[in-house]
């Protein structure tokens, strides 16, 4: 059902009749403007915010290379669980892609980053980090991924794998497979009716007998 | 060669020109229109609906960004307000060591879009401060005069709230409040534990349907991003539109004011403004002008508004307008509740804020500081945004996951069940309080710098005093006590001392400007009598927060909505007389 429609369907509802209904799906109906970037919702934007978007979309800062590099790293950082896939298959590289573009702060820790991973990686291995073998990446990684264990010469590796971390954290629990498996339930119509019982239990809460009587109720 | 710009004069005489949609502009156009007065509403920003332009339930991943911030939209990119704290070609400046922060929405409803929906009416108390601790002045209205408004505003818009018989946050008419959420529980039992008292929140959000024309509330929680089905207050839905219905309202865009237009008497007689489309100007006529364009841009105006009978700007004699400048005070603090930990995952959103707060509770006479704050509450399985998971490796080491103890950052699947865990289990409290107008507080026109149309820009001169740094201290140490009797863990905020003013944000931030265009019975101490009539020019009205003689620790729209009533219902009574 259009979420549009669906919206008005939702413009009823009183204390004795409120309905639940359950949020549909929301797949934006307006075509992507390229199949490698995040659709950008536009039917809700400044004439400002579209020009905007539109030039981030067209500008290019990773080079093929580091795009590449990028995505070694989130696959390291998420990769395919029992629970849900990898960064990749959310489409985390194209995300940090594009908020590189939209957040110039990221760009020259990224790239420079992204460098002296590479300086790292010939320096062991004489070949660049995505030339190496998974194990020997492993081995670089798991000296720039616990910030409280820095060996000397291996701080500005661990606050660009934070850095990285970070972005791709995020991307990865913004995203379809994310949300999924973050476990967020909201962002539906519903009825709040309170905590469950069996969560209250659990924490030996409970709502006050004013509470129960004067808070909003719904019948069926 | 084309035509030279020149001046269009609108040809439609109006009954009045308001100028400004939001709280104050919108109750104004709607009072005013169902009475059958003919109406100019001029906003300077674009058409704004709702049902229409709102963002809500996209989903995180229908943003490139993911719903993090920008200039257009710095509160998020779902968010429901066009601009903030910087508009392009509108500039503002400070004096040397001001670090005023100014949010200006530019759109038909303005910040009620997006706002916090928090309706708290003024006690009788705050209308007489300087009575009772000889700071700022009193205003020369009461609670009695105002309640009757409250009363309306209540029943026509919507609020829900407890009836609690507090001395100075009256009660209103109520809709039933939302059941407290887990965290909120937690608070509760914390915070009551040592006194401190937690109660029903009271917003503008409909549990229950009140017309035809809203919807009930459906608990997305996603108010910041106006509502669709019109549940929750926005001067744009539920104002503008039924005003524009009773076809007595011409609401003309994109128009930025630039001044009030006055004549040989010195009384008003319209507006000229600047078409943001075509940038060419206009002038629209009316036999009242009301200014409702926020706090400081209503003072603009006045200020810009300069005549022979008005050389100082319009009304202003006194010399006070843009003085007494004030913001609600700011301090706030979090962190994680261990025991929320591994949480069980359910819908936890229900309406677009807190269910609970904590109002105003302590005798000041105990106190170093003097007026008062109320707490605002966050916390839980938020939808995740930009931002989610960032600084894990400043958790995933100090707490055990799962049992197991972990060195801090890492990787790989073992980082994926450290996201998992640890989700849901934050906690947030600020406290919003009341700053002292004092007249060393102000905004002015800068004698040297025009924004884009040519439109002499405001210069700010603002800072904290002692009074509001000692509350934020206060509130620190409140928000500490809270936190750790909740068995909490503090992550932020907390750094708190005198070199840092302890945390209190920086006047503007808490984006509830007023005091520029006070009221009082003294003609040489303020610009407008008590009903919100300019002293100098009778047939010009301010009904935004300029207006306000202190703002209380309750947040100001309620009662700009309500004294915008009322100043209406006296500008109808005084048509009707001819006074005016």
């Amino acid at each position: 059902m259009d979420r549009r429609k669906s919206i008005k369907a939702l413009l009823i509802g009183t204390a004795a009749s409120a309905v639940m209904i359950e949020g549909c799906d929301t797949k934006d109906k307006k075509k992507p403007v390229a199949t490698n970037t995040p659709s950008i919702n536009e039917d809700d934007r400044m004439a400002e915010e579209i020009i905007a978007n539109k030039n981030l979309r067209e500008a290019v800062f990773f080079t093929p290379d580091e795009m590449a590099t990028i995505t070694v790293l989130a696959d390291i950082i998420i990769p395919k669980d029992a629970v849900s896939g990898s960064a990749s298959d959310a489409k985390v590289p194209d995300f940090i892609e594009f908020i590189v573009k939209d957040m110039p702060q990221h760009q020259i820790p990224m790239r420079g980053g992204l460098r002296w991973l590479d300086i790292q990686s010939l320096k062991r291995f004489e070949k660049a980090f995505t030339a190496i073998t998974p194990a020997q990446q492993l081995q670089i990684v798991d000296d720039i991924a616990y910030p409280e264990k820095v060996k000397p010469g291996m701080k500005q590796g661990i606050a660009f794998f934070n850095l990285v971390r970070n972005l791709t954290a995020t991307g990865f629990y913004t995203s379809e497979m994310g949300v999924t498996d973050i476990g967020y339930a909201g962002n539906k119509p519903n009825l709040w009716t309170g905590v469950p019982d069996e969560v209250l239990k659990q924490y030996n809460l409970s709502y006050s007998e004013r509470e129960l009587k004067e808070s909003i109720r719904f019948e069926n | 060669m084309g035509d030279t710009l020149q001046v269009k004069k609108q040809p439609k005489q109006y009954d009045v020109v308001i100028v400004g949609s939001g709280a104050g502009g919108g109750m104004a156009a709607y009072v005013l229109a169902n009475a059958g007065i003919k109406v100019c509403l001029l906003e300077a920003g674009p058409d704004y609906d709702p049902a229409k332009n709102s963002s809500q339930l996209k989903n995180p991943w229908e943003s490139p960004r993911r719903g993090a911030s920008t200039k257009f939209r710095p509160f998020g990119d779902f968010d429901a307000s066009f601009w903030g704290w910087e508009i392009d070609g509108e500039p503002y400046t400070h004096a040397a060591g001001t670090k005023w922060e100014w949010w200006r929405a530019r759109m038909v409803g303005g910040r009620t879009n997006h706002w916090g929906r928090i309706s708290l009416r003024f006690g009788p108390k705050d209308f007489k401060r300087k009575s009772i601790d000889g700071l700022g002045d009193d205003w020369p209205i009461g609670y009695d005069d105002i309640k009757p408004y409250y009363d309306k505003i209540d029943k026509l818009l919507g609020v829900f709230g407890s009836m609690e018989g507090l001395p100075n946050d009256p009660d209103g008419i109520f809709l039933p409040p939302p059941k407290p959420r887990l965290h909120e529980l937690f608070i509760k039992k914390a915070a009551t534990g040592i006194g401190v008292p937690v109660i029903p929140s009271r917003l503008s959000i409909l549990t229950k349907q009140i017309n035809k024309e809203r919807g009930a509330c459906f608990y997305c929680a996603q108010c910041g991003r106006a509502c669709k089905v019109y549940a929750d207050f926005s001067s744009s839905s539920v104002l503008i539109k039924p005003a524009l219905a009773t076809g007595n309202v011409d609401l003309v865009t994109n128009a930025m004011a630039r001044e009030v237009l006055t004549n040989k008497e010195g009384l008003a007689t319209g507006v000229s403004y600047v078409n943001k489309e075509d940038l060419q100007e206009y002038q629209v006529m009316g036999k009242i002008v009301i200014l409702a364009a926020s706090a400081c841009e209503s003072a603009r105006l006045m200020l810009n508004s300069k005549s022979d009978q008005h050389p100082n700007g319009i009304s202003n004699s006194s010399n006070v307008i843009g003085k007494y400048l004030h913001d609600s005070t700011g301090a706030a603090m979090g962190g994680v509740i261990p025991q929320l930990f591994g949480r069980k995952r359910y819908n936890e959103d229900g309406v677009g804020g807190m269910h609970v707060y904590t109002p105003w509770w302590l005798d000041n006479k105990k106190l170093d500081f003097p007026r008062g704050y109320h707490i605002e509450y966050w916390g839980g399985m938020n939808q995740p945004a930009y931002g989610f998971g960032f600084g894990i490796e400043g958790q995933n080491g100090k707490f055990p996951i799962n049992g197991k103890t972990k060195e801090a950052g890492g990787y790989g699947a073992s980082l994926k069940e450290d996201y998992r865990y640890l989700y849901g289990a934050n906690v947030g409290m600020a406290g919003r309080g009341e700053s002292i107008a004092l007249e060393s507080n102000f905004c002015e026109i800068d004698p040297s710098v025009v924004d884009k149309y040519g439109i002499p820009v405001l210069r700010f001169n603002t800072k904290n005093s002692d009074f509001e740094i000692k509350q934020a201290k206060h509130m620190k140490e409140t928000f500490k006590e809270i936190m750790h009797n909740m068995g909490a863990v503090i992550t932020w905020g907390d750094n708190a001392g005198p070199e840092n003013d302890y945390g209190l944000a920086n006047p503007g931030n808490i984006i509830h400007e007023a005091g520029t265009i006070r009221m009082g019975d003294d003609k040489k101490k303020s610009a407008l009598n008590k009903w919100s009539q300019a002293h100098e020019c009778k047939n010009l009205f301010n009904v935004d927060g300029g207006q306000f003689v202190s703002q209380a620790d309750k947040n100001i729209t309620w009662t700009i909505l309500a004294l915008s009533m009322r100043t209406s219902e006296y500008i109808i009574d005084q048509l009707k007389k001819q006074t005016i």
